[in-house]
């Protein structure tokens, strides 16, 4: 009889386990994490924070600022960068400019949070160890997930706070929203780290769907100026922007987030129980037993292949889609006489087709500075795994080690960018030409980042993560910088900000050579530290 | 060329740490030489800078007749070098890691490698991530003793093999010495290190402590006697050298300075020995005294100079 009746209570008491120790791992979690997710929620709660001051500073009465808006309404690459104007008020003003910026940290930030505590423990092995103690099946991945809600909210909470003096229920809408965009690349990267293998990969496809997810919204909104696009409502960088934050918001569109989240977590922890610890369903299949690697530079390349293939396709699809919208993006201005005037001005159709095409080439050359720090800092990880030591105890100098990276890496700028150009030729249909020789200008900014990068982890390898806050400030000095008129000694120190404006405007050599001469010296100052300093120890 | 490495005086510090402080090791080409010391004595930092991977902030270093670090590339067409923990790249497989690093050195003699990968039972085909520790060290010492190289340095190469896969490592070894190729193995296990070992040298706290074949530092250290005697012993706590002497009847047990041996021996058989027991130090205790000199001069300070 007890046995007929104890399969019940069993099931549940094994269900309430499987959470057991959560609470524990989500403590060490946050612990581990006590630097990185405070500076990430201070940094994007700082952008958000300081800008009405920065725009009432710039747009000082209320006239100026209908003004403002009227213009940007009108200006297609600008809405293709940051989404449409709904609205003339400080609070409006500042979720237009900054919203999907913060949104696309808020995502970056939660995905990194949830991989580093998911996938990259079973890959060290550190995992096995922990879940050898009292420690449910769903517990890791619980406490991951909630480290990622612990730091969204608090975003949240500082942006609802920090911008209530703008309309609290405005404040509130936009919190949420950044928060929502987190919790939604939380998941979904809980869904990809039971997928891969290994860490890496997990946080490639996890940021590749947030660049999907980007392009697909700026295609939307470069189309249409209220964000009704079906291609906006795709991307959930898209609801934000509909959530119309101090614009009449639209609540309901925040269901969106909580649906994604928990459909997203449902299939993570799914999956997650279909597997065992440390294994994955893409597993590793066996490999040749004799190897054709034979030179440091052919390992290189052999590392590097996968990463260079797949922003090589994220950049053609990018140029293809871009390319694709631009007519369209331009002939939207007519309605209005305002607009027209400055159409003209800009010189027609082909002027205003050209302007857009020049700001996505310049947006795509901030994102292959991504691409080039990542990259380069692959020196950093062989080395800090202990991989680069049996290679260079082997015939190979540390020059020759760093340059098969470093071509990677800087070839691989110069390979995404031609790619970006071929893919809005394509899409556009019209001479190549010019559009690859726009985004090959770009190069010369994408070289000076990687230079920065090979510099710190030549002189300073303990600190060379610090290149991702160079990328990153770049970034936000490209993204958010025109339109608002920043102080001309800030936009001065990223270096897209020297490049000719291109197609349509005039080339200048003077300022790509000194960029290139600028990113030369970087990198020889850099290597000149590699071979002088301790490798590894 | 007679020695393949020489090192005098080396210092190395990171930060406040002293890892190297005045650092003596010298291995004669076509020997075996162990280098033994506990755990943070230095061991692995002075392999890393004999392959120019960190810089010695002064003393003198040859590696083949070489400058480690101006001359490290040519120096390292010659060496093989096993880590004592290997890491590979998850999407690469064992084989293709040995290859590389054959192809990185000398060179790799074919034939050799797939005699040691059968005789260390190792799958080639699979990749980094999925091997275990042992398997990982497999790899490597694979790779190492399939290259056309000179040198051979091994750091704690055998951590997570299995006993059959030691005993497979050291014939290895002993085959590596009698083509003629020099050996520095760091090492924990002992035995080791006395089964293949022409020569050592202990260090503690980043310097020599005793260096030299194991018959000479044998020498330096003390033999227990135990002794059945045919009367009271007469006179032995007199005899300089003996330690710890215990006497009960006519049954005698001590120990004795290995070079004061002769004397005692005298003394006992003035007596008249009925059975003699005399057991020479094993690197086992001429290992724990080091070790324990570093407890004892942890525990407390200022006693540090009494043992030596």
């Amino acid at each position: 009889m007890t046995a007929a009746a104890s399969p019940v209570p069993a099931a549940r008491a094994d269900r309430s386990r499987r959470l057991a120790g959560t609470g524990t791992l989500l403590r060490f979690a946050l612990r581990r994490d006590r630097v990185m997710i405070p500076v990430w929620v201070a940094v994007n709660a700082l952008m958000v924070l300081s800008m009405p001051n920065t725009i009432k500073g710039l747009y000082a009465t209320p006239a100026e600022r209908a003004d403002l808006m009227h213009q940007m309404a009108t200006n297609p690459s600008l809405r293709a960068m940051v989404g449409p104007v709904f609205g003339d008020s400080l609070g409006a003003l500042t979720a237009w400019r900054v919203g999907v910026y913060a949104g696309a940290l808020a995502a970056v930030m939660s995905l990194l949070v949830v991989v580093r505590h998911t996938r990259d423990e079973e890959e060290s092995g550190r995992q096995e160890l922990v879940s050898s103690g009292m420690v449910g099946r769903r517990a890791p991945l619980t406490a991951a997930l909630l480290a990622a809600a612990v730091a969204n909210a608090v975003l949240a909470l500082l942006i609802t706070a920090g911008l209530a003096g703008q309309g609290a229920l405005g404040a509130l809408a936009l919190g949420l929203g950044v928060a929502g965009v987190g919790m939604v690349f939380a998941t979904m990267a809980a869904i990809v780290a039971q997928l891969t293998e290994s860490a890496r990969p997990a946080r490639g496809l996890t940021s590749a769907v947030l660049g999907a997810a980007f392009v697909l919204r700026a295609a939307g909104d470069s189309g249409t100026d209220d964000g009704a696009s079906v291609l906006t409502w795709l991307s959930p960088l898209g609801w934000l922007e509909n959530l119309r934050a101090f614009a009449g918001e639209r609540w309901w569109v925040l269901s969106l987030f909580a649906a994604a989240a928990v459909v997203q977590a449902s299939v993570a922890y799914e999956l997650a129980g279909r597997r065992d610890t440390g294994m994955s369903f893409l597993p590793a299949r066996p490999g040749p037993a004799r190897g054709r690697i034979g030179t440091a530079g052919a390992l290189a390349w052999r590392l590097q292949r996968g990463s260079v293939l797949g922003w090589s396709a994220g950049f053609f699809v990018a140029g293809v889609v871009y390319g694709g919208m631009a007519d369209g993006a331009a002939q939207l201005v007519g309605d209005n006489a305002k607009a027209r005037e400055i159409f003209q001005r800009m010189g027609g159709q082909a002027g205003l087709t050209d302007a857009f095409l020049a700001a996505m080439v310049g947006m795509l050359g901030l994102v292959a500075a991504l691409h080039v720090v990542s990259s380069v800092l692959r020196l950093s990880g062989e080395e800090s795994s202990g991989r680069a030591e049996p290679v260079l105890a082997g015939a190979v100098g540390r020059l020759r080690w760093a340059a098969g990276h470093l071509l990677i890496a800087f070839g691989g700028s110069v390979l995404i960018m031609l790619l970006a150009g071929l893919g809005i030729a394509v899409g556009h249909g019209r001479q190549a030409g010019p559009v690859l020789g726009a985004c090959l200008v770009q190069v010369a900014g994408v070289w000076v980042v990687g230079g920065i990068t090979v510099l710190l982890h030549g002189v300073l390898p303990r600190g060379a993560v610090a290149a991702w806050g160079v990328a990153g400030a770049v970034l936000l000095i490209g993204w958010i910088g025109p339109a608002l008129d920043v102080p001309q000694f800030v936009l001065d120190l990223s270096p897209f900000g020297h490049l000719p404006k291109l197609p349509g405007g005039r080339m200048e050599w003077g300022p790509v050579g000194v960029l290139l001469a600028l990113a030369a010296l970087l990198v020889a100052g850099g290597l000149a530290g590699l071979r002088r300093r301790d490798v590894g120890g | 060329m007679t020695q393949a490495i020489t090192v005098s005086g080396l210092h190395k510090s990171f930060g406040r740490t002293h890892a190297l402080d005045g650092l003596d090791l010298d291995v004669a080409a076509g020997e075996v030489h162990g280098f033994l010391g506990p755990n943070g004595s230095g061991k692995s930092t002075t392999i890393r800078i004999l392959l120019g991977l960190l810089r010695a902030d002064s003393g003198a270093a040859r590696v083949l007749g070489r400058d480690p670090w101006t001359d490290a590339v040519e120096a390292h067409r010659r060496i093989a070098y096993v880590p004592g923990d290997v890491t590979l790249w998850r999407n690469l497989s064992g084989g293709e890691v040995i290859d590389l690093y054959g192809r990185l050195r000398g060179g790799l003699d074919r034939r050799r490698r797939d005699e040691l990968v059968e005789r260390f039972e190792l799958d080639p085909t699979k990749k980094g991530r999925t091997y275990s520790k042992g398997n990982r060290q497999k790899v490597a010492l694979v790779a190492a003793f399939a290259s056309d190289v000179d040198l051979l340095i091994l750091d704690e190469p055998t951590s997570g093999l299995d006993p059959l896969m030691e005993e497979v490592f050291q014939r290895c070894v002993a085959e590596e010495r009698d083509r003629g190729r020099t050996v520095l193995l760091s090492s924990h296990l002992l035995s080791e290190v006395e089964e293949l070992c022409d020569r050592v040298s202990i260090i503690r706290k980043g310097r020599t402590v005793e260096s030299g074949s194991l018959a000479d530092l044998r020498h330096l250290t003390r033999t227990s006697v135990t002794a059945e005697l045919a009367g009271p012993p007469d006179g032995l706590a007199g005899l300089p050298g003996v330690h710890d002497l215990d006497v009960r009847g006519h049954r005698v047990r001590l120990q004795v300075d290995t070079d004061k041996l002769n004397e005692v021996l005298r003394s006992l058989s003035g007596t008249g020995v009925r059975s003699l027991t005399s057991t020479p130090p094993t690197l086992e205790e001429l290992f724990l005294r080091h070790y324990q000199d570093e407890a004892g001069s942890d525990a407390g300070s200022g006693t540090v100079e009494v043992a030596r």
